[in-house]
Protein backbone atom coordinates (compact mmCIF):
# COMPACT_ATOMS: atom_id res chain seq x y z
CA UNK A 1 0.00 0.00 0.00
CA UNK A 2 1.55 3.43 -1.09
CA UNK A 3 0.39 6.25 1.41
CA UNK A 4 1.92 9.50 0.84
CA UNK A 5 1.33 12.10 3.68
CA UNK A 6 4.62 13.74 4.66
CA UNK A 7 6.17 13.38 1.04
CA UNK A 8 2.95 13.93 -0.69
CA UNK A 9 4.54 17.05 -2.42
CA UNK A 10 8.06 15.94 -3.18
CA UNK A 11 7.40 15.11 -6.70
CA UNK A 12 5.92 18.22 -7.30
CA UNK A 13 8.21 20.89 -9.17
CA UNK A 14 8.53 24.23 -6.98
CA UNK A 15 6.54 22.75 -3.89
CA UNK A 16 8.78 25.12 -1.90
CA UNK A 17 7.48 27.88 -3.37
CA UNK A 18 4.64 29.45 -1.38
CA UNK A 19 2.32 29.86 -4.39
CA UNK A 20 2.64 26.60 -5.48
CA UNK A 21 2.73 25.54 -1.93
CA UNK A 22 -0.78 27.03 -1.40
CA UNK A 23 -1.93 25.86 -4.95
CA UNK A 24 -1.31 22.39 -3.34
CA UNK A 25 -3.56 23.06 -0.10
CA UNK A 26 -0.85 24.59 1.93
CA UNK A 27 -1.69 26.73 4.87
CA UNK A 28 -5.22 25.79 4.67
CA UNK A 29 -4.86 23.88 7.99
CA UNK A 30 -4.79 27.59 10.16
CA UNK A 31 -8.39 28.35 9.54
CA UNK A 32 -9.41 25.57 11.83
CA UNK A 33 -6.05 26.18 13.71
CA UNK A 34 -7.20 29.22 14.87
CA UNK A 35 -10.48 28.69 15.64
CA UNK A 36 -9.96 26.08 18.16
CA UNK A 37 -8.72 26.07 21.40
CA UNK A 38 -5.16 25.70 21.96
CA UNK A 39 -5.86 22.75 24.77
CA UNK A 40 -8.05 21.50 22.11
CA UNK A 41 -5.45 21.03 19.29
CA UNK A 42 -3.12 19.35 22.18
CA UNK A 43 -6.31 16.89 22.36
CA UNK A 44 -6.36 16.41 18.77
CA UNK A 45 -2.70 15.56 18.16
CA UNK A 46 -2.96 13.09 21.38
CA UNK A 47 -5.75 11.68 19.41
CA UNK A 48 -3.77 10.99 16.44
CA UNK A 49 -0.91 8.72 17.93
CA UNK A 50 1.21 11.25 16.33
CA UNK A 51 5.01 9.97 18.01
CA UNK A 52 8.10 11.61 17.31
CA UNK A 53 10.68 10.91 14.29
CA UNK A 54 13.56 12.24 15.81
CA UNK A 55 14.29 8.76 17.36
CA UNK A 56 12.75 8.44 20.70
CA UNK A 57 9.40 7.95 19.36
CA UNK A 58 7.81 9.50 22.05
CA UNK A 59 4.04 10.95 21.54
CA UNK A 60 4.22 14.46 20.37
CA UNK A 61 0.99 15.83 21.75
CA UNK A 62 1.80 14.14 25.27
CA UNK A 63 5.40 16.16 24.62
CA UNK A 64 3.08 19.30 24.28
CA UNK A 65 0.99 19.01 27.62
CA UNK A 66 4.26 18.48 30.00
CA UNK A 67 4.42 22.50 29.01
CA UNK A 68 3.54 24.49 32.04
CA UNK A 69 1.10 26.59 31.06
CA UNK A 70 0.63 29.59 33.66
CA UNK A 71 3.73 30.71 33.33
CA UNK A 72 5.59 34.56 33.04
CA UNK A 73 8.36 33.61 30.96
CA UNK A 74 8.44 33.00 27.44
CA UNK A 75 8.14 29.77 26.05
CA UNK A 76 10.27 27.99 22.90
CA UNK A 77 10.09 25.83 19.97
CA UNK A 78 13.40 23.99 19.07
CA UNK A 79 13.28 22.68 15.92
CA UNK A 80 15.17 19.46 15.78
CA UNK A 81 17.02 20.00 12.00
CA UNK A 82 20.41 18.66 12.90
CA UNK A 83 19.78 15.49 11.23
CA UNK A 84 23.07 13.35 12.11
CA UNK A 85 21.97 10.01 12.58
CA UNK A 86 23.92 7.93 10.30
CA UNK A 87 21.30 6.56 7.68
CA UNK A 88 19.08 9.58 8.03
CA UNK A 89 18.78 11.61 5.00
CA UNK A 90 14.58 12.31 5.48
CA UNK A 91 14.36 15.93 6.86
CA UNK A 92 16.84 17.33 4.20
CA UNK A 93 14.03 16.49 1.60
CA UNK A 94 11.60 17.90 3.57
CA UNK A 95 13.10 21.32 4.46
CA UNK A 96 14.82 21.52 0.58
CA UNK A 97 11.64 20.37 -1.22
CA UNK A 98 8.76 21.17 1.30
CA UNK A 99 9.52 23.73 3.75
CA UNK A 100 6.07 25.38 4.27
CA UNK A 101 4.95 21.60 5.21
CA UNK A 102 7.40 22.39 8.30
CA UNK A 103 6.54 26.08 8.80
CA UNK A 104 2.92 25.71 8.74
CA UNK A 105 3.55 22.37 11.20
CA UNK A 106 5.65 24.58 13.62
CA UNK A 107 2.74 27.65 13.43
CA UNK A 108 0.48 24.76 14.56
CA UNK A 109 2.97 23.64 17.41
CA UNK A 110 3.11 27.05 18.45
CA UNK A 111 -0.38 27.99 18.84
CA UNK A 112 -1.28 25.11 20.35
CA UNK A 113 1.68 25.15 23.48
CA UNK A 114 1.35 29.42 23.31
CA UNK A 115 5.30 29.76 21.68
CA UNK A 116 5.58 33.01 20.55
CA UNK A 117 9.58 32.43 19.18
CA UNK A 118 10.61 29.29 17.34
CA UNK A 119 14.37 28.79 16.34
CA UNK A 120 15.07 25.74 13.82
CA UNK A 121 18.55 24.17 14.78
CA UNK A 122 20.01 23.34 11.36
CA UNK A 123 23.09 20.90 10.58
CA UNK A 124 26.13 23.21 9.08
CA UNK A 125 26.47 21.27 6.30
CA UNK A 126 22.57 21.68 4.91
CA UNK A 127 23.20 25.25 2.89
CA UNK A 128 21.21 24.63 0.50
CA UNK A 129 18.09 22.90 2.62
CA UNK A 130 19.04 26.14 4.63
CA UNK A 131 18.22 28.83 1.56
CA UNK A 132 15.02 27.34 1.02
CA UNK A 133 13.91 26.85 3.97
CA UNK A 134 15.33 30.84 4.83
CA UNK A 135 12.72 31.71 1.10
CA UNK A 136 10.23 29.97 2.43
CA UNK A 137 10.00 31.75 5.81
CA UNK A 138 10.57 34.88 4.11
CA UNK A 139 7.60 34.53 1.89
CA UNK A 140 5.17 33.08 4.84
CA UNK A 141 5.83 36.60 6.37
CA UNK A 142 5.45 38.50 3.41
CA UNK A 143 2.10 36.56 3.16
CA UNK A 144 1.09 37.55 6.86
CA UNK A 145 1.66 33.83 8.13
CA UNK A 146 4.43 34.61 10.27
CA UNK A 147 4.79 37.95 12.58
CA UNK A 148 2.35 39.72 14.04
CA UNK A 149 -1.36 38.63 14.57
CA UNK A 150 -1.19 35.95 12.54
CA UNK A 151 -4.41 36.34 9.68
CA UNK A 152 -6.04 38.26 11.82
CA UNK A 153 -6.12 35.56 14.56
CA UNK A 154 -4.17 37.51 17.85
CA UNK A 155 -1.48 34.80 17.36
CA UNK A 156 1.97 36.06 16.74
CA UNK A 157 5.06 33.78 15.61
CA UNK A 158 8.69 34.84 15.18
CA UNK A 159 10.68 31.79 13.35
CA UNK A 160 14.32 32.45 13.49
CA UNK A 161 16.95 30.01 11.64
CA UNK A 162 20.47 29.04 13.63
CA UNK A 163 22.98 26.93 11.92
CA UNK A 164 24.91 24.37 13.95
CA UNK A 165 28.44 23.70 13.09
CA UNK A 166 29.37 20.12 12.99
CA UNK A 167 28.18 18.27 15.86
CA UNK A 168 25.97 14.98 16.28
CA UNK A 169 25.66 14.97 19.50
CA UNK A 170 23.89 18.55 19.10
CA UNK A 171 20.89 16.55 17.97
CA UNK A 172 19.99 15.11 21.40
CA UNK A 173 17.91 17.54 22.50
CA UNK A 174 19.60 19.04 25.39
CA UNK A 175 22.45 19.52 23.75
CA UNK A 176 20.58 21.26 21.16
CA UNK A 177 19.72 23.48 23.61
CA UNK A 178 22.95 24.36 24.90
CA UNK A 179 24.37 24.53 21.14
CA UNK A 180 21.44 27.10 20.97
CA UNK A 181 22.68 28.88 24.15
CA UNK A 182 25.58 29.55 22.65
CA UNK A 183 27.87 26.54 24.45
CA UNK A 184 29.16 23.56 23.44
CA UNK A 185 26.93 20.70 22.88
CA UNK A 186 27.26 18.85 25.66
CA UNK A 187 23.67 17.03 26.77
CA UNK A 188 22.29 17.96 30.50
CA UNK A 189 20.96 15.83 32.79
CA UNK A 190 17.03 15.17 32.66
CA UNK A 191 15.54 15.57 35.25
CA UNK A 192 14.72 18.82 34.58
CA UNK A 193 12.82 17.80 31.41
CA UNK A 194 13.48 20.47 28.25
CA UNK A 195 9.09 21.45 28.73
CA UNK A 196 10.43 22.54 32.11
CA UNK A 197 13.47 23.97 31.93
CA UNK A 198 14.96 24.15 28.32
CA UNK A 199 16.44 27.05 26.51
CA UNK A 200 17.50 30.49 27.95
CA UNK A 201 15.76 29.19 31.47
CA UNK A 202 12.31 28.43 29.72
CA UNK A 203 9.65 25.65 28.86
CA UNK A 204 10.59 24.18 25.61
CA UNK A 205 9.48 21.97 22.71
CA UNK A 206 11.97 20.29 20.80
CA UNK A 207 10.15 18.59 17.77
CA UNK A 208 12.05 16.76 14.46
CA UNK A 209 11.43 18.40 11.39
CA UNK A 210 9.00 15.31 9.83
CA UNK A 211 7.66 15.28 13.19
CA UNK A 212 5.98 18.96 12.74
CA UNK A 213 5.71 18.53 9.16
CA UNK A 214 3.05 15.68 9.31
CA UNK A 215 0.73 18.55 11.59
CA UNK A 216 -0.81 20.07 8.64
CA UNK A 217 -2.20 16.81 7.34
CA UNK A 218 -3.80 15.64 10.79
CA UNK A 219 -5.12 18.98 11.22
CA UNK A 220 -6.51 18.49 7.75
CA UNK A 221 -7.95 15.57 7.49
CA UNK A 222 -8.62 14.80 11.27
CA UNK A 223 -6.71 12.40 13.82
CA UNK A 224 -8.69 9.74 13.14
CA UNK A 225 -7.83 9.47 9.71
CA UNK A 226 -4.44 9.59 10.46
CA UNK A 227 -4.72 7.06 13.01
CA UNK A 228 -6.30 4.71 10.77
CA UNK A 229 -3.14 3.92 8.41
CA UNK A 230 -0.55 2.26 10.39
CA UNK A 231 -1.15 -0.17 13.94
CA UNK A 232 -3.26 0.99 17.31
CA UNK A 233 0.11 1.84 18.57
CA UNK A 234 1.98 2.72 15.66
CA UNK A 235 -0.04 5.40 14.19
CA UNK A 236 -0.07 6.83 10.31
CA UNK A 237 3.05 7.06 8.25
CA UNK A 238 6.65 7.55 8.48
CA UNK A 239 9.53 8.44 5.99
CA UNK A 240 11.92 5.80 5.78
CA UNK A 241 15.43 6.71 4.95
CA UNK A 242 16.92 3.62 3.13
CA UNK A 243 20.58 3.19 2.04
CA UNK A 244 23.52 0.55 1.63
CA UNK A 245 23.41 -2.16 -0.56
CA UNK A 246 20.34 -2.10 -2.32
CA UNK A 247 19.33 -1.26 -5.70
CA UNK A 248 17.13 2.02 -5.72
CA UNK A 249 18.01 3.73 -2.02
CA UNK A 250 16.19 6.79 -0.81
CA UNK A 251 13.41 7.86 1.01
CA UNK A 252 10.09 6.16 1.01
CA UNK A 253 7.09 6.68 3.26
CA UNK A 254 5.02 3.55 4.42
CA UNK A 255 2.51 3.08 7.28
CA UNK A 256 3.56 1.00 9.85
CA UNK A 257 2.62 -2.40 10.44
CA UNK A 258 4.18 -3.57 6.80
CA UNK A 259 6.51 -6.31 6.57
CA UNK A 260 9.82 -4.75 6.85
CA UNK A 261 11.46 -6.76 3.87
CA UNK A 262 9.00 -6.45 1.75
CA UNK A 263 8.90 -2.53 2.36
CA UNK A 264 12.51 -2.87 1.23
CA UNK A 265 12.39 -4.93 -1.48
CA UNK A 266 9.17 -3.47 -3.56
CA UNK A 267 10.31 0.21 -2.91
CA UNK A 268 13.68 -0.34 -3.59
CA UNK A 269 14.11 -3.39 -5.90
CA UNK A 270 15.70 -4.96 -3.06
CA UNK A 271 19.68 -5.93 -2.92
CA UNK A 272 22.39 -4.60 -5.38
CA UNK A 273 23.43 -6.54 -7.88
CA UNK A 274 20.80 -9.78 -6.86
CA UNK A 275 23.04 -10.76 -4.15
CA UNK A 276 21.99 -12.10 -1.49
CA UNK A 277 20.28 -10.43 2.33
CA UNK A 278 22.78 -10.64 4.98
CA UNK A 279 21.44 -8.21 7.46
CA UNK A 280 19.49 -5.39 8.06
CA UNK A 281 19.93 -2.29 10.90
CA UNK A 282 16.58 -0.66 10.79
CA UNK A 283 16.38 2.29 12.91
CA UNK A 284 19.90 4.44 12.28
CA UNK A 285 23.38 3.65 13.06
CA UNK A 286 22.51 2.81 16.88
CA UNK A 287 19.82 0.12 16.14
CA UNK A 288 20.48 -3.50 17.14
CA UNK A 289 21.44 -5.00 13.91
CA UNK A 290 19.10 -7.61 12.46
CA UNK A 291 19.59 -10.85 10.46
CA UNK A 292 18.01 -11.62 7.11
CA UNK A 293 15.91 -13.92 9.03
CA UNK A 294 14.55 -11.51 11.66
CA UNK A 295 14.08 -8.77 8.80
CA UNK A 296 11.83 -11.19 7.26
CA UNK A 297 10.02 -12.15 9.76
CA UNK A 298 9.63 -8.17 11.32
CA UNK A 299 6.68 -5.93 10.56
CA UNK A 300 8.07 -2.12 10.34
CA UNK A 301 6.16 -0.66 13.45
CA UNK A 302 7.25 0.78 16.87
CA UNK A 303 6.40 -2.61 18.47
CA UNK A 304 7.19 -5.10 16.25
CA UNK A 305 11.23 -3.77 15.99
CA UNK A 306 10.75 -3.81 19.38
CA UNK A 307 10.24 -7.34 19.98
CA UNK A 308 12.40 -8.04 17.13
CA UNK A 309 15.09 -6.38 19.59
CA UNK A 310 15.69 -3.53 17.89
CA UNK A 311 14.06 0.12 17.45
CA UNK A 312 12.59 2.27 14.43
CA UNK A 313 14.28 5.30 15.68
CA UNK A 314 15.14 7.74 13.04
CA UNK A 315 14.24 5.67 10.10
CA UNK A 316 17.30 4.87 8.66
CA UNK A 317 17.18 1.62 7.23
CA UNK A 318 20.88 0.28 5.88
CA UNK A 319 20.99 -2.54 4.07
CA UNK A 320 24.18 -4.97 4.23
CA UNK A 321 24.25 -7.89 1.64
CA UNK A 322 26.27 -11.44 1.50
CA UNK A 323 29.46 -9.35 0.20
CA UNK A 324 29.61 -6.70 3.50
CA UNK A 325 31.49 -7.23 6.16
CA UNK A 326 29.93 -7.07 9.62
CA UNK A 327 33.13 -6.37 11.34
CA UNK A 328 33.83 -3.22 8.88
CA UNK A 329 30.67 -1.92 9.56
CA UNK A 330 31.09 -2.45 13.17
CA UNK A 331 34.42 -0.56 13.02
CA UNK A 332 32.87 2.35 11.07
CA UNK A 333 30.18 3.01 13.37
CA UNK A 334 32.61 2.75 16.68
CA UNK A 335 34.98 5.31 15.12
CA UNK A 336 31.85 7.42 14.35
CA UNK A 337 30.46 7.14 17.91
CA UNK A 338 34.08 7.67 18.90
CA UNK A 339 34.25 10.90 17.22
CA UNK A 340 30.93 12.26 18.02
CA UNK A 341 31.20 12.23 21.94
CA UNK A 342 31.20 15.00 23.76
CA UNK A 343 33.56 13.81 26.59
CA UNK A 344 31.95 14.70 29.83
CA UNK A 345 30.96 11.35 30.87
CA UNK A 346 34.19 9.04 31.49
CA UNK A 347 31.93 5.74 30.23
CA UNK A 348 31.31 6.85 26.92
CA UNK A 349 34.38 9.03 26.28
CA UNK A 350 36.50 5.85 27.47
CA UNK A 351 34.30 3.12 26.18
CA UNK A 352 33.70 4.95 22.44
CA UNK A 353 37.33 5.23 22.41
CA UNK A 354 38.09 1.57 23.38
CA UNK A 355 36.10 -0.33 21.09
CA UNK A 356 36.85 2.00 18.07
CA UNK A 357 40.57 1.06 18.94
CA UNK A 358 39.74 -2.49 19.11
CA UNK A 359 37.65 -2.51 16.04
CA UNK A 360 40.82 -0.75 14.06
CA UNK A 361 43.02 -3.14 14.97
CA UNK A 362 41.07 -6.51 14.58
CA UNK A 363 40.04 -4.84 10.88
CA UNK A 364 43.88 -3.63 10.31
CA UNK A 365 44.38 -7.68 10.75
CA UNK A 366 45.73 -7.00 13.81
CA UNK A 367 43.26 -8.62 16.28
CA UNK A 368 44.09 -10.75 19.65
CA UNK A 369 42.32 -13.03 20.69
CA UNK A 370 40.10 -11.79 23.72
CA UNK A 371 39.22 -8.75 21.70
CA UNK A 372 35.73 -10.05 20.97
CA UNK A 373 35.24 -10.46 24.90
CA UNK A 374 36.79 -7.57 25.80
CA UNK A 375 34.12 -5.20 23.80
CA UNK A 376 31.54 -7.38 25.17
CA UNK A 377 32.94 -6.31 28.67
CA UNK A 378 33.14 -3.13 28.35
CA UNK A 379 29.17 -2.54 27.16
CA UNK A 380 27.50 -3.03 30.51
CA UNK A 381 28.84 0.28 31.68
CA UNK A 382 27.78 2.27 28.82
CA UNK A 383 24.22 0.96 28.59
CA UNK A 384 22.17 3.69 31.07
CA UNK A 385 24.94 4.73 33.05
CA UNK A 386 25.20 8.08 31.36
CA UNK A 387 24.04 11.73 30.67
CA UNK A 388 22.86 10.87 27.65
CA UNK A 389 22.39 7.80 25.68
CA UNK A 390 25.25 8.11 22.86
CA UNK A 391 27.27 5.45 24.81
CA UNK A 392 24.13 3.08 24.53
CA UNK A 393 23.91 3.73 20.76
CA UNK A 394 27.14 1.70 20.49
CA UNK A 395 26.88 -0.76 23.19
CA UNK A 396 23.44 -1.86 22.01
CA UNK A 397 24.89 -2.46 18.04
CA UNK A 398 28.30 -3.91 19.32
CA UNK A 399 26.77 -6.38 21.34
CA UNK A 400 24.22 -7.05 18.69
CA UNK A 401 26.89 -7.72 15.78
CA UNK A 402 28.63 -9.92 17.64
CA UNK A 403 25.85 -11.87 19.08
CA UNK A 404 24.81 -12.52 16.11
CA UNK A 405 27.62 -12.50 13.66
CA UNK A 406 30.64 -13.76 16.10
CA UNK A 407 32.01 -15.89 13.87
CA UNK A 408 32.66 -13.27 11.30
CA UNK A 409 34.50 -11.68 14.15
CA UNK A 410 36.23 -14.90 15.19
CA UNK A 411 37.66 -15.60 11.89
CA UNK A 412 38.41 -12.20 11.05
CA UNK A 413 40.75 -12.84 14.72
CA UNK A 414 41.62 -16.15 13.74
CA UNK A 415 43.10 -15.17 10.45
CA UNK A 416 45.37 -12.26 11.81
CA UNK A 417 46.62 -14.96 14.28
CA UNK A 418 47.61 -17.33 11.27
CA UNK A 419 49.11 -14.99 9.28
CA UNK A 420 50.96 -13.36 12.24
CA UNK B 1 51.23 36.78 12.45
CA UNK B 2 47.73 36.71 12.85
CA UNK B 3 46.69 40.23 12.05
CA UNK B 4 43.99 42.31 13.86
CA UNK B 5 40.16 41.67 12.88
CA UNK B 6 37.20 43.94 13.17
CA UNK B 7 33.85 43.17 11.04
CA UNK B 8 33.52 44.58 7.75
CA UNK B 9 30.69 46.79 7.24
CA UNK B 10 28.59 43.72 5.59
CA UNK B 11 29.51 41.44 8.21
CA UNK B 12 28.72 43.89 11.03
CA UNK B 13 25.09 44.47 9.98
CA UNK B 14 24.32 40.61 10.02
CA UNK B 15 26.24 40.88 13.54
CA UNK B 16 23.66 43.49 14.52
CA UNK B 17 20.35 41.83 13.06
CA UNK B 18 21.73 38.65 14.92
CA UNK B 19 21.81 39.69 17.86
CA UNK B 20 18.03 41.15 17.87
CA UNK B 21 16.49 37.34 17.35
CA UNK B 22 18.26 36.10 20.84
CA UNK B 23 17.44 36.66 24.55
CA UNK B 24 20.81 36.71 25.52
CA UNK B 25 24.63 37.84 24.08
CA UNK B 26 26.02 34.40 24.43
CA UNK B 27 23.36 32.84 21.64
CA UNK B 28 24.94 35.26 19.08
CA UNK B 29 28.02 33.46 19.11
CA UNK B 30 27.98 30.23 16.63
CA UNK B 31 26.16 32.98 14.56
CA UNK B 32 29.16 35.30 14.88
CA UNK B 33 31.63 32.78 14.37
CA UNK B 34 30.26 31.92 10.60
CA UNK B 35 30.24 35.60 10.08
CA UNK B 36 34.05 35.55 11.01
CA UNK B 37 34.56 32.55 9.04
CA UNK B 38 32.37 33.89 6.19
CA UNK B 39 34.90 37.02 5.95
CA UNK B 40 37.71 35.50 6.81
CA UNK B 41 37.84 32.12 5.61
CA UNK B 42 39.17 30.91 8.89
CA UNK B 43 38.75 31.73 12.80
CA UNK B 44 42.01 32.94 14.37
CA UNK B 45 43.10 34.04 18.01
CA UNK B 46 42.39 37.64 17.27
CA UNK B 47 38.73 36.98 16.15
CA UNK B 48 38.13 34.87 18.83
CA UNK B 49 38.93 37.67 21.03
CA UNK B 50 37.40 40.27 19.40
CA UNK B 51 33.82 38.39 19.02
CA UNK B 52 34.41 37.22 22.91
CA UNK B 53 34.51 41.05 23.60
CA UNK B 54 31.80 42.11 20.95
CA UNK B 55 29.09 39.62 23.11
CA UNK B 56 30.92 40.30 26.48
CA UNK B 57 32.46 36.33 26.81
CA UNK B 58 35.56 35.35 28.51
CA UNK B 59 37.58 34.72 25.32
CA UNK B 60 38.42 30.86 26.87
CA UNK B 61 34.70 30.33 26.24
CA UNK B 62 34.78 31.41 22.66
CA UNK B 63 37.95 29.19 22.25
CA UNK B 64 36.25 25.96 23.56
CA UNK B 65 33.42 27.08 21.66
CA UNK B 66 35.16 26.97 18.67
CA UNK B 67 37.22 23.91 19.28
CA UNK B 68 34.11 22.18 20.05
CA UNK B 69 32.72 22.58 16.62
CA UNK B 70 34.13 20.71 13.41
CA UNK B 71 33.06 22.86 11.01
CA UNK B 72 35.26 26.28 12.29
CA UNK B 73 38.76 26.43 10.53
CA UNK B 74 41.11 26.78 12.78
CA UNK B 75 43.88 27.22 9.66
CA UNK B 76 43.00 28.32 5.91
CA UNK B 77 41.80 25.41 4.20
CA UNK B 78 42.35 25.16 0.45
CA UNK B 79 40.60 26.94 -2.05
CA UNK B 80 38.31 23.78 -2.46
CA UNK B 81 37.43 22.13 0.86
CA UNK B 82 36.63 18.54 0.16
CA UNK B 83 34.52 16.68 3.38
CA UNK B 84 34.68 13.07 2.14
CA UNK B 85 32.11 10.97 4.04
CA UNK B 86 33.16 7.92 5.34
CA UNK B 87 30.07 6.40 7.77
CA UNK B 88 28.52 3.38 6.94
CA UNK B 89 26.20 4.13 4.33
CA UNK B 90 28.73 5.59 2.24
CA UNK B 91 31.58 2.62 3.25
CA UNK B 92 28.99 0.38 1.88
CA UNK B 93 29.03 2.52 -1.46
CA UNK B 94 32.96 2.02 -1.34
CA UNK B 95 33.86 5.64 -0.44
CA UNK B 96 37.66 3.99 0.03
CA UNK B 97 37.68 3.87 -3.61
CA UNK B 98 37.04 7.79 -3.80
CA UNK B 99 39.25 8.00 -1.65
CA UNK B 100 42.37 6.53 -2.76
CA UNK B 101 41.69 7.81 -6.42
CA UNK B 102 41.72 11.42 -4.66
CA UNK B 103 44.99 10.38 -3.23
CA UNK B 104 46.39 8.45 -6.00
CA UNK B 105 45.36 10.69 -9.02
CA UNK B 106 45.25 13.90 -7.77
CA UNK B 107 47.36 14.00 -4.35
CA UNK B 108 44.70 14.53 -2.13
CA UNK B 109 44.89 13.57 1.06
CA UNK B 110 43.04 13.46 4.01
CA UNK B 111 43.88 15.79 7.00
CA UNK B 112 45.98 17.80 4.26
CA UNK B 113 45.74 20.78 2.02
CA UNK B 114 47.64 20.10 -1.30
CA UNK B 115 50.89 22.17 -2.03
CA UNK B 116 49.08 24.70 -4.29
CA UNK B 117 47.01 25.22 -1.57
CA UNK B 118 43.54 24.22 -3.93
CA UNK B 119 42.47 21.59 -2.32
CA UNK B 120 42.36 19.99 0.99
CA UNK B 121 39.95 17.06 2.87
CA UNK B 122 38.87 15.81 5.46
CA UNK B 123 37.00 12.61 6.04
CA UNK B 124 33.51 13.73 7.77
CA UNK B 125 30.87 11.60 9.52
CA UNK B 126 27.32 11.00 7.56
CA UNK B 127 26.52 13.89 5.47
CA UNK B 128 22.87 13.29 5.84
CA UNK B 129 23.06 11.98 2.02
CA UNK B 130 23.54 8.20 2.40
CA UNK B 131 20.90 7.38 -0.48
CA UNK B 132 23.58 8.93 -3.04
CA UNK B 133 26.30 7.62 -1.40
CA UNK B 134 29.24 8.04 -1.93
CA UNK B 135 28.96 11.63 -0.89
CA UNK B 136 31.32 14.70 -0.31
CA UNK B 137 30.96 18.46 0.04
CA UNK B 138 32.99 20.49 -2.05
CA UNK B 139 32.92 23.84 -0.09
CA UNK B 140 29.44 24.11 0.24
CA UNK B 141 28.11 22.07 -2.33
CA UNK B 142 27.05 18.42 -2.09
CA UNK B 143 28.50 15.85 -4.47
CA UNK B 144 26.47 13.17 -5.02
CA UNK B 145 26.59 9.70 -6.69
CA UNK B 146 30.32 10.02 -6.62
CA UNK B 147 31.98 7.53 -9.51
CA UNK B 148 35.87 8.47 -10.31
CA UNK B 149 34.66 9.79 -13.62
CA UNK B 150 32.31 12.12 -11.66
CA UNK B 151 35.31 13.09 -9.53
CA UNK B 152 37.31 13.68 -12.15
CA UNK B 153 35.03 15.93 -13.51
CA UNK B 154 34.73 17.88 -9.93
CA UNK B 155 38.28 18.30 -9.56
CA UNK B 156 38.60 19.73 -13.42
CA UNK B 157 35.87 22.01 -12.81
CA UNK B 158 37.58 23.21 -9.76
CA UNK B 159 41.12 23.46 -11.55
CA UNK B 160 39.50 25.44 -14.10
CA UNK B 161 37.61 27.62 -11.14
CA UNK B 162 34.23 26.94 -12.05
CA UNK B 163 31.34 27.05 -10.02
CA UNK B 164 29.67 23.92 -9.03
CA UNK B 165 25.90 23.26 -8.78
CA UNK B 166 24.12 20.54 -7.08
CA UNK B 167 22.73 17.56 -8.55
CA UNK B 168 18.69 18.57 -8.12
CA UNK B 169 17.27 17.12 -5.55
CA UNK B 170 14.86 13.71 -6.35
CA UNK B 171 11.93 13.11 -4.43
CA UNK B 172 13.32 9.61 -3.10
C1 LIG C 1 22.93 11.26 20.44
C2 LIG C 1 21.60 11.68 19.95
C3 LIG C 1 21.46 12.31 18.72
C4 LIG C 1 20.22 12.73 18.25
N1 LIG C 1 20.14 13.32 17.01
C5 LIG C 1 18.93 13.76 16.57
C6 LIG C 1 18.81 14.43 15.32
O1 LIG C 1 19.80 14.59 14.60
N2 LIG C 1 17.59 14.86 14.93
C7 LIG C 1 16.46 14.68 15.71
O2 LIG C 1 15.39 15.12 15.33
N3 LIG C 1 16.55 14.06 16.89
C8 LIG C 1 17.74 13.59 17.35
N4 LIG C 1 17.82 12.98 18.58
C9 LIG C 1 16.57 12.87 19.38
C10 LIG C 1 16.34 14.13 20.17
O3 LIG C 1 17.02 14.05 21.41
C11 LIG C 1 14.85 14.35 20.50
O4 LIG C 1 14.33 13.18 21.04
C12 LIG C 1 14.00 14.73 19.30
O5 LIG C 1 14.53 15.81 18.62
C13 LIG C 1 12.60 15.08 19.77
O6 LIG C 1 11.76 15.37 18.69
P1 LIG C 1 10.55 14.41 18.31
O7 LIG C 1 9.80 14.11 19.58
O8 LIG C 1 9.75 15.18 17.34
O9 LIG C 1 11.16 13.18 17.73
C14 LIG C 1 19.06 12.52 19.04
C15 LIG C 1 19.19 11.89 20.28
C16 LIG C 1 20.43 11.46 20.72
C17 LIG C 1 20.53 10.79 22.04
S1 LIG D 1 26.81 7.70 5.44
FE1 LIG D 1 27.66 9.03 4.01
S2 LIG D 1 26.11 10.52 3.82
FE2 LIG D 1 25.30 9.23 5.37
Amino acid sequence: MSVKIVSRNFETPNADKIDVYESLGGYKSLEKLFAMKPDDVIEFVKKSGLRGRGGAGFSTGMKWSFVPKNVDKPKYLCVNADEGEPGTFKDRKILQLDPHQMIEGVIICCYAVGIKTAYVYIRGEYVKPQAHLHSAIAEAYKKGYLGKNIKGSGFDLDIHIHRGAGAYICGEETGLIESLEGKKGMPRSKPPYPAVIGVFGCPTVVNNVETLATLPWIMNNGSEAYAGFGTEKSTGTMLFSISGSVERPGVYESPFGVNLWDFIESSTGGVRGGRALKAVIPGGSSAAILTAEETRATNLDYESIAAAGSMVGSGAIMVLSEDDSIVKALQVIARFYSHESCGQCPQCREGTYYISEIMDRVLAGDGKPGDIERILEMCPSMLGQTVCVLADSIAIPAKSYIDKFRPEFESCIKGAAATA
Amino acid sequence: MDEEFAFSEASEKEFMETLERYPTKMAALLPALWIAQNQNGYITPPIMEYIAERLDLSPVHVYSVCEFYTMYHKSPPGRYHIQLCRTLSCVLCKMEDIQGHLESRYGIRAGKKTEDGMFSLTLAECLGSCGTAPVMRVNDVYCENLTIAKVDRIIEACKRGETLEEDPMLAH
